[in-house]
């Protein structure tokens, strides 16, 4: 299940962004509890059109139009969560979530703890770089909410995944924030398993088998890492390998041990900025739970200090050591 | 903006006029005796009075009914007990005993539910709760039930985005949603003057597009009957009505705060000339005949309540410890415990690699 990403597509393949509609068509299908909210996300399909079709199927109560108000977005869904309904917000950048933070951190992520109240919402959204999107629409804010308890993070990599972790996300009980990279909703394709496909939160992925180094990663840089995973291999003979997170809240603590133990060695790669990146509680982790299984200091690759730029690098991870090769202007070459 | 004009109400009955002074007169025994138990150290955390506005809580929860559901605030202990809230609850989570309804998670007043009595336990971020009530009434309308919100904000609340983006939602989707203004005077030390700039709050109902009506907040009948209009409005289709209810605050934001901020003789006027309770009694004895008797049963039936409420809640245990690793998430369940005792192996003994890798081989 590793996406196809170059090559003609064949007919039983279909973008990460389809993936994501399909994922929440079955879902409305399966459960009349479930509902989309967001802005221009009816007749116009939303930005990224990933809810393309789904008003004309499932009608103006189900597929609503809301004002410019993220807040109201995500504190209305909290609401109908209270009493009954599983609504899915979209932010339509994942930028846009911060104007929500106070009721995401403060109001949504308490609510079952200090008050019992269910609250099974999903704010999903396009999120990261790499399309010249400039400051406020290429960002990766997911550490923001990483020490938040009672947050689940996803941040799929393949378009299997955007399917059956957005499924598994509407079915959830707790309120999950679900970031979808702009950069794969095209260029990613997939295959559909058959049937109800739902791949289980907290659960990562080995996206490469490898003995020699571990890169831990996720969502876009999944790519990146694989990769520079074959480049070491043709021009190093070294064996890389790759762990897909999937998830980041709950983090997978057995996956990232069980690769640790395997490579002794490990690399934590995001697109994020390095300083108080998810990658830093990463390394902690492997800290406490496996130091003595390390050849080497963990070391982390991830974006300097510096706001998102509106350049066709945006947001790359280019600060860090060691480094990874790789060309500023054309990240991706060849990649995708 | 035109609203279909809500039918004449049946005039109360007159037990339920009886229930109305009940409530309010046990809103104010009970945070009296909170208020001792404040000063024994017994409460944990802040104690925050409404003196002075129990008919603005009292008289609007009074027109909903039992499947309609109610965001209060702080100052909204009338409001809840009408809404089913007991006061061995209040005792409870003000004293953060193990068997309150939050088990010691929060305090005062800060609990809800959603399952029988229908009200939400806030938080203390103003003007997040008119969101939230905004999906809570998209949600009957969507489903279309027979049930309508109403979410309490303070004059302060007025100023969050929350509260602007929460009635505007509502009111575009014309959810059945009563926005109540409790306007005291007061946020924290902050007048309303400096609050905002309109010359009335309720101003700001004619730019959402919503029915708007301001009311004498400490005339308990007038409360409940403007708020029964909105009611039946909001359950009519009308969508969202706002009501401002002008009260004023006679003790500080909390009960440490000495109100030092406020003009002298202003807080004496409003006890002297304008209490909500004192208002009502007359009323019912004077206007409509009560026995001066009937209401003072009440009295003293309430203070039975209300001992009979601390006796259990003072014998109420403390929290439970590992209870508080419960809950944060509905999967897992329960978060594991992260402390060694006695035989436990240490971390060390747990990770050691094998023999002879050079780490902890000794």
């Amino acid at each position: 299940m590793s996406g196809r990403r170059d090559g003609e597509p064949t007919m039983a393949e279909i973008t990460f962004v389809e993936a994501v509609r399909e994922a929440l068509i079955e879902e409305m299908e399966r459960d009349p509890a479930v509902f989309c909210l967001g802005e221009d996300i009816g007749v116009y399909g939303g930005a990224f059109k990933a809810t393309e079709g789904l008003q004309a199927r499932f009608g103006e109560q189900r597929i609503i139009d809301t004002p410019v108000s993220e807040a109201a977005i995500v504190g209305a869904a909290a609401g109908a969560a209270h009493y009954g309904m599983r609504p899915v917000c979209e932010m339509q950048f994942i930028d846009f979530m911060s104007n929500a933070y106070d009721m995401l951190t403060n109001y949504v992520a308490t609510a079952r703890y200090r008050a019992f109240l269910p609250c099974p919402i999903v704010v999903r959204g396009p999120s990261g770089g790499y399309v010249r999107g400039g400051p406020f629409h290429s960002q990766n804010p997911e550490a923001a909410f990483l020490h938040t308890p009672g947050l689940k993070i996803v941040y799929p990599a393949t378009a299997e995944d955007a399917k059956g972790l957005l499924k598994a996300s509407i079915r959830d009980d707790d309120p999950v924030l679900f970031f979808e990279h702009k950069y794969l909703y095209r260029r990613i394709r997939g295959t559909m398993p058959e049937g109800d496909h739902v791949v289980p939160l907290g659960k990562a992925r080995i996206a490469r088998e490898g003995g020699d180094l571990s890169i831990i990663t996720y969502a876009a840089m999944v790519w990146k890492a694989l990769e520079a995973a074959e480049q070491l291999e043709r021009e190093d003979d070294l064996s890389v390998e790759v762990i897909d997170l999937r998830t980041l809240l709950p983090l997978d603590d057995d996956a990232i041990v069980a690769t640790v133990r395997k490579t002794n060695r490990a690399l934590v790669v995001h697109e994020d900025t390095v300083t108080g990146g998810i990658a830093g509680e990463i390394t902690a982790r492997i800290n406490e739970l496996c130091f003595e299984w390390l050849d080497a200091p963990v070391r982390r690759v991830a974006a300097r200090i510096l706001s998102c730029r509106r350049r066709r690098t945006s947001c790359a991870p280019v600060a860090g050591s060691p480094h990874i090769e790789g060309d500023e202007e054309q990240p991706w070459r060849g990649l995708m | 903006m035109t609203s279909p004009a809500p039918g004449p109400h049946p005039p109360l009955e007159r037990d339920q006029m009886l229930a109305l002074y009940r409530w309010m007169r046990l809103t104010r025994t009970l945070e009296e005796r909170l208020t001792a138990l404040y000063r024994q150290t017994k409460v944990v955390g802040g104690l925050f009075r409404s003196l002075g506005q129990e008919a603005c809580a009292v008289g609007s929860a009074f027109a909903l009914e039992r499947r309609d559901v109610m965001a209060p605030l702080i100052r909204n202990l009338g409001s809840m007990l009408v809404k089913g809230a007991e006061p061995v609850e209040i005792l409870r989570q003000y004293m953060a005993k193990g068997d309150s309804p939050t088990r010691g998670r929060e305090l005062n007043i800060h609990f809800g539910d959603v399952v029988e009595r229908n009200f939400i336990g806030q938080i203390s971020h103003l003007g997040d709760m008119v969101p939230v009530m905004a999906g809570v009434t998209l949600t009957f309308r969507m489903r279309g039930e027979d049930r309508v919100g109403l979410v309490y904000v303070g004059d302060g609340a007025t100023s969050t985005g929350a509260f602007h983006e929460g009635v505007n939602f509502a009111a575009v989707q014309r959810c059945p949603l009563v926005v109540v203004i409790e306007n005291n005077g007061y946020a924290y030390s902050t007048p309303t003057s400096r609050q905002c700039a309109a010359e009335r709050l309720i101003d700001k109902a004619r730019g959402y597009g919503v029915f708007g009506m301001r009311a004498d907040g400490n005339d308990v009948l007038e409360v409940y009957r403007a708020t029964r209009d909105a009611v039946e409005r909001a359950r009519g289709g009308g969508g969202v009505s706002m009501l401002e209810f002008m009260t004023y605050r006679r003790k500080g934001h909390a009960e440490h705060d000495s109100q030092s901020y406020v003009p002298d003789g202003e807080v004496e006027r409003w006890e002297r000339t304008n209490d909500p309770i004192d208002r009502y009694a007359r009323r019912l004895i004077v206007e409509f005949g009560f026995p001066t008797a009937d209401v003072g049963a009440i009295d003293d039936e309430v203070r039975l309540t209300v001992d009979a409420a601390t006796e259990i809640a003072e014998q109420s245990p403390v929290c439970d410890g590992p209870d508080a690793l419960r809950g944060v998430y509905a999967d897992p369940p329960e978060m594991p415990v992260l402390w060694f005792r006695g035989n436990a192996p240490s971390a060390v003994e747990q990770h050691e690699r094998p023999a002879g890798w050079g780490t902890h081989d000794g």
